[in-house]
């Protein structure tokens, strides 16, 4: 450690002001502090600041990724050998996936933190930890089948569209994950919505065992196929089609206590966004005209995307509802508007992207008004006060 | 009618050296000072020169803003200097202390039996009208305003704060109850006292008289004036509140019972580094290198005056500040800490769960001044919140701030708080956002703006 130090604090003059690298600095810096806490003391102000930074609270929302991670690699597998009717052991099933994975991964990190540091060093300040998350993000919501310079080409538009032209990490109104997803769907459909999409292989369509079927419970629902859509414990482990990490609920449990235990992500949202989805599946239900809104409202929190974005995605705090009121109402209408989504518009079967980007922009709105509400509660406190003084 | 307010959110930052219940009395050092900066917003004007001599209660300086507030000297002795710093700003007036100490004589008399004109003409004088402050933003009272309330907190929850119920046990009751007395000449309104529910209440506050007690429960920051006021008698655009600290008001009770000018007052000597926490007499404005002397422990450490989220660094051979009860002792934090985000932090203390020191309640930590991370964009929401107890929603009025927007600052409460009351948001701050001065900042625009 003292070796690697000694080194950093030999280069680091040619970094700073005046240095060779200049322009490099906030490369240099981004390098540094990741393996250096900085030495940086207060200097007005509290004299002692909490342990907590950025970094930490982002490294944990990777690792609370991990297990629908490791859960996605080995499906991928899994459903791969499935259509081909190949028999497989778990290792060999688990690093189909991880090969198959892993590149995407790489691609995304590549070509977002090239975009991060390139605008780190315009702006002239430190690369933001945020795309440590969305660069885990982008891969893993998104079906196996998409190619790596879609990935590419949709992680640069996210990063530039989606958050920089803002002003970067912080300052963004959509999700950057879902802003690529979206701009994938929206600019591929086939490779987001497409029967072939979710199974590695499928779109080849060579060898692929007669009555195999790649498509998603959701895509069966919305076609009317309820008999096809699998049991609801097959959608709880997750052994069933879908993009890449969305599909075991198990997995998404653990992370969420993850995130639950650490205080990382926000119990508010999490626990509205379920209790929206449940209302508007209820209210289906109780008005069912057809299979799709008979399917039980629970059940609708099992399928698709919906645990996955309730635990990371609608919790984003940066995109989310920034009072904890707020919260609430922004996670409710989450859950809500993505079932209406789901089981009311066709051309959509899955409504957990758009809820959330929709919610996204009216989150500041939603804030607005529990702000507007606290000056009203707080000019009205005040007045009562001064009449009892008198 | 006194009312019990139990407050939930907050935080008490677990420090070690908390100073032990014995009191030492070290005897005066020999250099004092005062220093213009403890006083926010006034511009100091020179009354006197270095070599001059002075006595206990002689005007140093005064506001050029309000001529009628006077700065007064501790102790009687020589000017030693008139520091300056950059623009010639004073930064201290530094006094040698004589061996036999001579005070400026001002009259004695019962409070009661005087008009509110004289007892403010005799505070201002005597240069303990600046011991008062004013909400909104926490600045001397012009002489001729008149408060809704004045509010004593009876106790401290900041960190290491020194106990005041053990502080009070050794001061005089009659001083107190004169101060108080002064005090209800000063307002038409209520005098608040107010005293923790989580501790034995100290019989000179029990059996005071002319004060409304009233009791706070729960973390820091419950014992600071902001809060209490926020729950007792709330100011918005209209209308100001006082507070005073509780050894201030002994101060102002002597100059009536006694007729001097006498800044005594017993201080909490704190923190990791110290070797023998306790509590010292000592005086406002005292060098404090003589409680430190061969009682702090070796290394590169930090000197507050005050406590650690809200007092100012100071050398070793700095001064007491005006206001302050407690000197705070913590290591420095120049370090490099490798691969501190995958550090387990069994040893990391943090508000957050974020670290397994979360599983190890009731550990006590030597907290240093590292950061701790860089300066980042805001990510993290709803972390402000948990440790203001107040209806104000923190982040949105630092926003507000930071846009320089007049009307929502207003709106979103910054008439209700100072810098002590967002002390431990910065604390808590994942983006290491500075609140503190940011909140300074916006009370300094809103002075402008609004005079």
């Amino acid at each position: 450690m003292k070796l690697l130090r000694k080194k950093l604090d030999k280069i680091k003059p040619h970094f700073q002001k005046g240095g060779r690298f200049e322009k490099l600095h906030s490369t240099f810096e981004a390098f540094e502090t990741f393996l250096f806490v900085p030495d940086t003391v207060t200097a007005r102000g509290a004299h002692i600041r909490d342990s907590i930074d950025l970094k930490r609270t982002m490294i944990i929302v990777v690792v609370a990724m991990i297990p629908p991670l490791l859960f996605g690699m080995w499906n991928t597998g899994y459903q791969h050998f499935l259509a081909f009717g190949i028999e497989a052991g778990f290792w060999e099933t688990f690093l189909y996936g991880f090969f198959r994975i892993l590149p995407i991964i790489i691609v995304s990190y590549v070509s977002g933190l090239t975009v991060e540091f390139i605008f780190a060093e315009i702006r002239g300040h430190e690369v933001n930890e945020g795309f440590l998350v969305t660069g885990m993000l982008i891969p893993i919501i998104i079906p196996i089948a998409v190619p790596l310079w879609m990935v590419s080409v949709a992680t640069v538009f996210a990063v530039i569209i989606g958050k920089e032209a803002f002003g970067g990490t912080g300052m963004n109104i959509l999700n950057p994950a879902l802003t690529a997803r979206a701009f994938l769907f929206f600019a591929y459909p086939i490779y987001l919505s497409g029967d072939d999409a979710y199974v590695d292989g499928l779109m080849n369509g060579e060898g692929v065992i007669d009555g195999f079927s790649g498509a998603t419970p959701l895509a069966n629902a919305a076609q009317g196929n309820i008999d096809a859509i699998p049991s609801s414990l097959e959608m709880f482990i997750g052994t069933i089609p879908g993009s890449i990490s969305e599909t075991s609920v198990v997995a998404i449990l653990i992370g969420a206590g993850i995130l639950w235990i650490t205080g990382v992500g926000s119990m508010r949202i999490m626990a509205s966004v379920t209790a929206g989805g449940l209302v508007m599946g209820l209210l289906l239900n109780i008005f069912a005209v057809n299979p799709l809104m008979e399917i039980p409202a629970w059940e609708h929190l099992i399928m698709g995307g919906f645990a996955f974005g309730a635990v990371y995605m609608a919790t984003d705090p940066v995109t989310a509802s920034q009072t904890s009121t707020g919260k609430y109402i922004y996670g409710f209408l989450i859950g809500f508007l993505a079932i209406l989504i789901r089981v009311l518009n066709p051309a959509f079967p899955e409504g957990m992207m758009l809820a959330i980007l929709f919610m996204n922009v009216f989150a500041p709105l939603i804030d607005h008004n529990i702000i507007q509400a606290n000056i009203r509660r707080r000019i009205k406190r005040a007045g009562a006060s001064e009449v009892s003084n008198k | 009618m006194s009312k019990v307010i139990k407050l939930k959110k907050g935080l008490n930052i677990p420090l070690q050296g908390k100073a032990e219940k014995e009191l030492i009395e070290p005897g005066l050092s020999k250099n004092f000072a005062v220093r213009p900066d403890d006083f926010f917003g006034i511009r100091p004007k020179m009354m006197v020169r270095a070599d001059d001599q002075v006595k206990a209660g002689t005007p140093l300086f005064f506001d050029k803003y309000n001529p009628d507030v006077f700065f007064t000297s501790p102790v009687s002795g020589k000017i030693l200097a008139v520091n300056r710093g950059e623009r010639r700003k004073i930064l201290e007036v530094v006094i040698r202390r004589d061996e036999e100490m001579a005070y400026e004589e001002f009259a004695k008399s019962d409070p009661l039996k005087l008009s509110r004109e004289e007892i403010a003409g005799r505070l201002l004088q005597a240069g303990l009208w600046p011991l008062i402050k004013q909400r909104p933003y926490g600045i001397i009272p012009k002489p001729g305003s008149k408060p809704r309330s004045i509010f004593v907190s009876g106790f401290d929850t900041a960190p290491l704060a020194p106990d005041y119920s053990f502080i009070m046990q050794e001061t005089n009751a009659a001083e107190f109850q004169a101060g108080i007395n002064v005090l209800g000449r000063l307002t038409d309104g209520k005098v608040h006292l107010n005293v923790s529910a989580d501790s034995p209440v100290p019989g000179i506050y029990a059996n005071t008289s002319g004060v409304q007690l009233n009791y706070f429960s729960g973390p820091h920051p419950a014992g600071n004036p902001g809060v209490q006021i926020h729950y007792l008698d709330p100011i918005h655009k209209n209308g100001q509140v006082w507070h005073i600290g509780p050894q201030d008001l002994l101060v102002i009770g002597r100059l009536f019972l006694n007729g001097k000018v006498d800044f005594s007052r017993i201080v909490a000597l704190t923190g990791s580094e110290v070797l023998k926490p306790r509590y010292y007499r000592t005086m406002m404005g005292a060098s404090v290198d003589n409680l430190l002397k061969e009682n702090t422990r070796e290394g590169n450490l930090r000197y507050i005056s005050g406590n650690v989220l809200t007092g100012n660094r100071i050398p070793y051979n700095g001064f007491i500040g005006f206001f302050d009860s407690q000197i705070t002792v913590i290591p420095e934090g120049a370090h490099h800490r490798f691969l501190g985000w995958a550090d387990p932090g069994f040893d990391r203390f943090s508000a957050s769960r974020a670290f397994l020191s979360s599983l190890r309640p009731g550990r006590k930590y030597a907290l240093d001044t590292n950061y701790n991370g860089g300066p980042r964009a805001y990510v993290i929401t709803g972390e402000y919140e948990r440790v203001l107890p107040m209806d104000i929603i923190p982040q949105q009025l630092i926003k507000s701030i930071m846009v320089e927007d007049i009307d929502k600052m207003e709106n979103l409460g910054i008439y209700e708080v100072i810098e002590e009351d967002l002390a431990l948001c910065e604390y808590v701050c994942t983006s290491k956002t500075e609140v503190q001065s940011i909140l300074r900042g916006g009370i300094e625009l809103m002075i402008r703006e609004t005079s």
